[in-house]
């Protein structure tokens, strides 16, 4: 490749921002007794290198689940076992059972955030920049551009490289699932998915659009022939490396069910903290969380969430194509964080990450969406004293994707793949057109509400009566966005841009 | 960084103008990122100068000596400082106690690093005055590959300035701002602004006094004399009298403004005493790569091979000359020793020739850049004391010869990077590591590529030079990752510094040597390239 230099200097950028946020403090840093996401990892190299495989998801005196007990699927535990036997021979004290709760040390620190930068440099790195080399009707450039704000992307720089967590290594597995998928590599990609999934249950939001799009390739194929035995060759796939992950578990049954309840805690209600899905919005109108029971609870979002999948995923079984199954993975992640149960604030990482893939395709919806992402785990940034690196890393994200996509040239129906739509209103209302310029005041207002909305966030006390005004305001702001946003990608889905175009071709 | 192309990516058709602003606000955002790294004892050097302006009075900024950071900087820079210290009171007002030792509270280092990186816009500006004065050759180039977007890429992202100025802690920034500015000016031919602006930068920071030869010979030769003789060669009839008053006035001028004062308070041998500490040894404590590093090398192999001959008496060999690279003083054991008039002496013997080109055959503002150039080296080469960051002197204002000859851009990308590998002992906390690797990296890949698009044809560096620089990684892996894990480290800590000073030294001497002599006209060129 002629522009390996250009791609090289890309990556070169993405490393070095990711080291430099880095160099900022971590979650729950020096705040005994429960610390933060940092400890939590910390605590789970300490559980898993001590104990045997069969206490690692039970509460036991050596175990205390009450204090970050393990709520990953055995992927995680094992990556953590790895780890700490890489810290064992650094300094045994950090993974010491018992005494090393809380351990913090500048050491400590650079040890951990190195995992960070390791995992990602094996796996989330080179699953972007393949990536975007692959990236089909594209220039040279626009690959180069792709890679360059992908690697970028505030919100999981800051998550894990501030916050702390190594979501690089489910989401690059989900990167490697959707690269394979995409190359008619299914076996292979099957295989990465499933490694993301037994690495973050979370990955289960992109689980329909995959299982989706390769049952409707099958389908495709026919049932009875080729298609056939490709169905057989993935379930195999599947079967088999579930197995493996979970060999250690599958011995007695109670092992299961206890991993599985770890995984799932339905009892904790439909969500926590603030988040900015439907739920947590809907609470500060109604009080739900405590009006409702908690089986009504369970029963209302899982019916809510099903319904909004349901148009994505039936077209996409139908008509499996590449591009429909990108916005699909937007729309269905979008959905699940939406309206699921216990969804955290840090799951909106799942549905940046195909919005990430979509960057070249609809340059401005994306850069929009990536940045209301971002903005909407503002309140637990600012907890974890990242406010000067969030805000840095979101000013540097778009003048990134402004420089490489202009995208404020590409505003107009064409751009925006909602020609095939319009054409269809137009049908029944005429006269009908898309407010492209509308949109361009609204994404004005809307990143002029956010940038009040974090500057108020981050230098003024709120109210005494109401101290958690701007967190809720926050979530709200976000949620707002993300219904619209799920709107327009469902539009995106059910009237593809394609059709749009052969239509024109034959009138 | 938007040098990733990216940015520009989608950058040509909308022009320079955007390719320029994003990299500038990327690099700048950069700069914000780097606020919580780790900062050197220069921090505290200027928080105490913050506090020295502004709780006391003129007449005794150069006298207080509470801290060991005296005051060493030219009286510009101290009423900078005083002009800081007044945004310091509402962030912080405790770091303008004089008594607050080593303060560094979170808004004092906030405080500190904004005011760096926002004095910066004037570099940044100076950036975009001397992409103005680049040439186009051919329109129509993609903008990623136009020589102006490459000098901007160049400059703004230098590494070393980066590494300095927002790690390490200094105000490099705008101070090169000034000079690349008075640089643009000379070349837009506004040689007054330009001889003003280096009289205020000579008063903001004394070092720039390296580079003040090629300022008065070419301002005298191609400015006051008006015009030449078929040949080149001066007429001396053309000497305009008026103008060399409006230099003179204006340098006049800028000094009195300056120095004013404090010859009024009689002040004058106590602030020549803080600027010009001879009392410091020939080399920093990390020997600067330069010629004395090469010479201190050659002494201490001399004296080994001497004590292992019995050729050298071991009871009359310095205690000190031990422990090389720990202690100030190196004392030389079989080599004579250096005085400040000897390194004085080969400095303008160094300078000398080049200072003949420009006024024998003076080639425009090129060729005073070049000599500028070939004066900020010779003086780095042979200076007394010189510190390691003052390769930039050389290496900034080098960008904007690179762009221009294929020839200037190899010894381009040899003194870069060369110089600044030397600045990797700046850093040496392990949080920092990394980023000093990636960033080097960026700016070496960058440079090399950008490059060598931008003269296609032409072979940049020959292959002992590329191997030369190749080996700059195994020294590097050597020096930082493997020699701390042996045994060696507790017996010879000095090895690691020792090893990167010589080898980076040979690389500098020999870009200096290639530069010298690309100054000569004619067939010396010819020569050097036969080479």
């Amino acid at each position: 490749m002629k522009e390996w230099p250009s791609m090289t200097v890309a990556v070169l950028v993405g490393l070095t921002v990711r080291w430099a946020v880095s160099l900022n403090s971590y979650s729950g840093a020096g705040k005994p007794p429960m610390f933060g996401d940092y400890e939590a990892q910390r605590h789970w190299q300490e559980i898993t290198f001590n104990l045997p495989v069969k206490q690692w998801y039970f509460n036991s005196s050596d175990n205390n689940l009450q204090y970050w007990g393990l709520d990953y699927p055995p992927l995680t535990a094992y990556h953590s076992l790895l780890c700490a036997y890489v810290a064992e021979f650094i300094n045994p004290d950090w993974i010491a059972l018992h005494t090393s709760r809380g351990y913090e040390s500048d050491q400590h620190k650079l040890f951990m955030r190195s995992t960070v930068l390791i995992a990602d440099l094996m796996i989330y790195v080179p699953a972007v920049v393949l990536y975007c080399c692959y990236l089909k009707e594209t220039s040279t450039k626009k690959k180069i551009a792709s890679a360059f704000c992908i690697l970028l992307y505030p919100g999981l720089l800051l998550i894990d490289y501030g916050h702390f967590q190594y979501n690089c290594v489910s989401l690059g597995f989900a990167l490697w699932a959707v690269l394979g998928v995409s190359h008619d590599w299914d076996v292979p990609g099957s295989l990465a998915f499933c490694l993301a999934i037994n690495y973050k249950q979370m990955e289960l939001y992109h689980s329909l659009p995959f299982f989706c799009f390769l049952l409707g390739k099958c389908l495709k194929k026919g049932l009875k022939g080729k298609g056939l035995l490709l169905l057989i060759k993935l379930m195999a796939t599947v079967v088999a490396t579930f197995a493996l992950c979970w060999l250690p578990f599958c011995t007695q049954g109670e092992q299961t069910l206890q991993v599985l309840r770890r995984l799932f805690p339905v009892g904790r209600g439909i969500f926590e903290d603030k988040v900015a899905n439907f739920w947590c919005s809907l609470n500060v109108l109604l009080k739900i969380k405590s009006r409702l029971s908690s089986h009504t609870q369970l029963m209302l979002s899982f019916a809510l969430t099903l319904l909004s999948l349901l148009p994505a995923c039936v077209k996409l079984t139908l008509q499996p194509s590449l591009r429909r199954f990108r916005h699909s993975l937007v729309a269905c992640a979008l959905s699940f964080f939406l309206f699921s149960f216990q969804v955290h604030e840090k799951s909106i990482l799942l549905v940046s990450l195909p919005v990430c893939l979509i960057l070249n395709e609809v340059p401005f919806m994306s850069t929009w969406f990536l940045i209301v992402s971002t903005f909407s785990m503002l309140p637990l940034l600012l907890k974890d004293q990242l406010a000067l690196a969030s805000v840095v890393t979101t000013l540097g994200f778009s003048v990134a994707c402004v420089a490489s996509f202009l995208i404020f040239e590409n505003v107009s129906e064409e751009e925006l793949q909602l020609k095939a739509f319009s054409m269809y209103v137009r049908r029944h209302v005429p006269g009908f057109k898309i407010p492209a310029k509308m949109l361009k005041t609204w994404f004005a207002v809307s990143m002029m509400t956010m940038s009040l909305l974090s500057l108020g966030s981050i230098t003024m006390e709120p109210p005494r009566r109401l101290p958690d005004l701007f967190p809720v305001l926050v979530c709200l702001v976000s949620c707002l966005h993300f219904l619209f946003f799920l709107i327009y990608f469902n539009v995106l889905i059910l009237w593809d841009h394609r059709n749009g175009r052969n239509q024109k071709k034959v009138s | 960084m938007a040098a990733s192309g990216a940015a520009a990516g989608g950058g040509g058709r909308s022009g320079g103008g955007l390719g320029f602003l994003s990299l500038a606000l990327g690099v700048s955002l950069l700069k914000c990122l780097l606020v919580p790294a780790y900062y050197s004892t220069d921090f505290e050097v200027h928080r105490n100068w913050l506090a020295i302006t502004h709780s006391l009075p003129v007449s005794q900024w150069y006298y207080e000596a509470t801290s060991e950071w005296t005051l060493d900087y030219p009286p510009f820079f101290a009423w900078f400082e005083y002009a800081l210290s007044h945004i310091a009171k509402v962030f912080d007002p405790e770091m303008l106690n004089i008594q607050n030792l080593n303060y560094a509270s979170p808004r004092t280092v906030l405080f500190q690093r904004f005011s760096v990186i926002f004095t910066d816009v004037l570099f940044i500006y100076a950036v975009y005055e001397c992409c103005k004065c680049i040439e186009e050759k051919k329109a129509g180039k993609e903008l990623t590959e136009k020589p102006t977007f490459i000098l901007s890429v160049l400059l703004l992202w230098n590494f070393g300035l980066l590494i300095v100025d927002h790690i390490h802690f200094q105000y490099n920034g705008f101070l090169f701002g000034l000079m690349l500015l008075s640089i643009a000016r000379l070349f837009q031919k506004r040689h007054l602004e330009g001889a003003f602006l280096f009289a205020i930068l000579l008063n903001f920071k004394h070092i720039y006094l390296y580079v003040a030869p090629a300022y008065g010979i070419y301002l005298l030769r191609s400015y006051c004399f008006t015009e030449d003789k078929p040949d080149g060669s001066v007429r001396w009839s053309s000497f305009s009298f008026h103008r060399l008053i409006a230099l003179g006035f204006i340098v006049c001028f800028v000094s009195a403004l300056s120095l004013g004062p404090f010859i009024a308070l009689n002040q004058l041998p106590q602030i020549v005493s803080r600027l010009f500490p001879f009392k410091r040894g020939l080399c920093h404590a990390y020997w600067a790569p330069n010629f004395w590093a090469l010479y201190n090398a050659l002494d201490k192999m001399l004296s080994i091979i001497g004590l292992k001959f019995n050729l050298l008496d071991p009871k009359k060999i310095p205690k000190a000359s031990m422990t090389s690279g720990l202690v100030q003083q190196f004392q030389h054991t079989v080599l004579p020793s250096v005085t400040p008039l000897a390194t004085l002496l080969c400095t303008v013997i160094a300078m000398l020739p080049s200072i003949f080109c420009l006024w024998f055959k003076p080639q425009g503002p090129r060729g005073f850049l070049r000599c500028l150039i070939v004066c900020a080296l010779s003086s780095f080469m042979f200076g007394w004391h010189v510190h390691e960051k003052a390769i930039l002197l050389a290496i900034l204002p080098m960008s904007l010869l690179s762009v221009g000859k294929p020839q200037d851009a190899g010894i381009y990308l040899l003194l870069t990077t060369t110089g600044h590998y030397s600045l990797f002992p700046l850093l040496f906390t392990a949080p920092e590591f990394p980023i000093k690797v990636l960033l080097m990296l960026l700016f070496t890949v960058y440079s090399f590529s950008s490059l060598k698009t931008l003269f296609r044809k032409e072979k940049l560096l020959n292959w002992i030079e590329t191997i030369y620089l190749i080996g700059l990684g195994p020294l590097e892996i050597c020096c930082e990752l493997v020699f701390p894990f042996t045994p060696w480290k507790l017996k010879y800590p000095f090895v690691p510094l020792f090893l990167t000073s010589v080898y980076c030294a040979a690389g500098i001497t020999y870009a200096w040597f290639r530069l010298s002599i690309s100054m000569l006209p004619g067939p010396a060129v010819g020569k050097a390239k036969l080479q």
